[in-house]
């Protein structure tokens, strides 16, 4: 579904990614770990069109996308939840849902997405009319998630949704984020410094170092690996 | 009492046109974070494109006072889109400075092209809407008054509605919250930008036919002073913030007309400047700005 080849990304003179190559096939999901300053989100944002490769290629469903703005990659079904969650915070959570919904027209259909994005998260149900900002981390992760999902993504990238969240929240959002994969099949591209729990909830994963893939296989594989363990896993 | 409704009356319907402009600075500011210091030379240009076709209308009539109007927003709307497009946009992701400096540019531009295709002599601008006086005891309201708190009022709810129904106008906060998640969900920001332009203008093209019809000498340079308060304005109101606009720019005209009516007049402008100074003491956000720290 997903081919990223040989991709280089820089800021400036320095070089974020050096060569990251990695393929994801439909109705996976599949996990970025590596450490501070290992490329993850850059990997993302260069998908996602936010940041310009110098070098390789990323083609999706079989077209090349490396050279598309931004708005034209979520129209082909590849949704991009940030780092930071980055909910419109002056906008209530209905707003947020009907933003996620820009490019969609079909009034039924949204209205179906709005319906399933509820029964995976009913919180952000009751919180409708607040604004995004004035929710909790946790619930502002559910928006953010819910958000994409109303964009109807083929592929949805998740950047460390675990981040600042409280712990209790953290396992029910993997949960939904498991669930999300199953009942929809929609393909799951999760970036996440806690390794643990990405390599528990993902089919395969990829380890980044400093830019460069270092380390890939079936998840569970690599949960044994203990090259891996010493390095990510708290041993 | 009387004296005071009176000079109220004025300095709402001097406010209202500030406050027009302000929306323009305020509007361009939440997208881009700049100030657009070429807007005021857009309302001048708004005056002018409505000298132009005040000539061929029917004077003194409302239809012909609405086809002036309409013709300078759509002319401005489309002035500011092409200055956001020639100028602006190339210099997306550059430092806010160059920008800035662009825009200082872009505003002598525009004056002294008006010196050379309209003449630095002051024109006269036709009295394009009905004007008569209506007289409540001691109170006067001219036509022309009504004609800009009317417009104003209609040209504020119109916005409202764009910006708080309409799924362009929610694209607009989207972009003014976060640019990057606005892209994100499928925005093209360039859009947003430029329809943000094309409103912004619309308005100061409005404010330049009601300054006009209230101050009928015309000229390249006369954006320079409205649009000054305007943008104090908008600062005043919280930069960024659009009901703040509309306050700032309400209540800089009305403080403006008193002090003209009173034994201070001479100090009008300082006054004017002095309260944006005091105020942002006290409020550095302005009077309905939140404190936000800068995002890195």
């Amino acid at each position: 579904m997903l081919t990223v080849q040989n991709l280089e990304v820089c800021y400036g003179a320095i070089s974020a990614l050096r060569d990251v190559s990695f393929t994801i096939e439909a109705g996976r999901i599949i996990t970025l770990i590596g450490g501070n300053g290992a490329g993850k989100t850059t990997t993302l944002r260069t998908i996602s069109g936010l940041l310009r490769a110098k070098r390789g290629s990323i083609s999706f469903k079989g077209e090349d996308i490396t050279k598309l703005p931004p708005h034209q990659i979520v129209a082909r079904g590849l949704c991009h939840v940030p780092e930071g969650r980055m909910v419109f915070s002056n906008l209530t959570v209905d707003e947020n849902l009907a933003m996620g919904a820009y490019l969609l027209s079909d009034k039924a259909k949204i209205a179906a997405t709005r319906d399933y994005v509820f029964s995976i998260f009913p919180r952000l149900k009751e919180r409708l009319t607040q604004a995004a900002g004035t929710l909790s981390g946790g619930e502002q992760q559910m928006l953010a998630i819910g958000r994409a999902l109303m964009g109807e993504p083929k592929l949805l990238m998740l950047d460390e949704p675990s981040l600042g969240i409280a712990p209790k929240l953290i396992s029910t959002i993997f949960e939904k984020i498991v669930e999300i994969n199953k009942s929809h099949g929609i393909t799951i591209l999760l970036v996440e410094q806690n390794a643990n729990l990405a390599l528990e909830v993902s089919h395969d994963a990829y380890v980044l170092e400093t830019g460069v893939v270092v380390m890939k296989g079936p998840s569970a594989e690599l949960r044994a690996n203990p090259e891996l363990k010493a390095a990510y896993l708290g041993g | 009492m009387s004296e005071f409704l009176q000079q109220l009356l004025n300095g709402l319907s001097l406010g209202a046109i500030y406050a027009l402009i302000a929306l323009g600075y305020t509007m361009v500011y939440g997208v881009l974070r700049f100030i657009n210091f070429a807007h005021s030379d857009v309302f001048m240009v708004g005056a002018f494109i409505g000298y132009y076709i005040g000539q061929k209308v029917p004077q003194n009539t409302i239809g012909g006072g609405l086809v002036v109007l309409l013709g300078a927003m759509l002319g401005c709307a489309l002035l500011g889109m092409l200055i956001e497009r020639l100028c602006y946009r190339p210099l997306r992701g550059a430092a806010t400075l160059n920008v800035l400096i662009t825009a200082i540019g872009v505003s002598l531009l525009l004056e002294y092209s008006g010196q050379v295709f309209f003449g630095a002599t002051p024109r006269t601008f036709p009295s394009v809407f009905p004007s008569t006086n209506f007289a409540f005891g001691d109170l006067v309201i001219s036509s022309n008054q009504v004609v800009v708190i009317v417009v104003t009022a209609l040209l504020m709810v119109g916005l409202q509605l764009i910006v708080y129904r309409t799924k362009i106008g929610t694209a607009m906060r989207a972009v003014s919250l976060n640019p990057k998640a606005a892209q994100l969900v499928g925005v093209n920001n360039d859009v947003v930008i430029s329809f943000t332009f094309g409103l912004g203008s619309a308005l100061a093209g409005a404010g330049g036919i009601l300054y006009a019809l209230n101050y009928p000498s015309i000229d390249p340079l006369m954006g320079v002073m409205p649009g000054l308060k305007a943008f104090v304005a908008a600062v005043l109101g919280g930069i960024g913030n659009i009901p703040g606009a509309a306050l700032g720019g309400l209540l800089l005209g009305t403080v403006e007309t008193f002090v003209n009516g009173s034994q201070w007049s001479t100090y009008k402008d300082a006054i004017a400047f002095a309260i944006l100074i005091i105020i942002l003491l006290f409020r550095p956000a302005g009077l309905l700005g939140k404190v936000s720290v800068e995002k890195v």
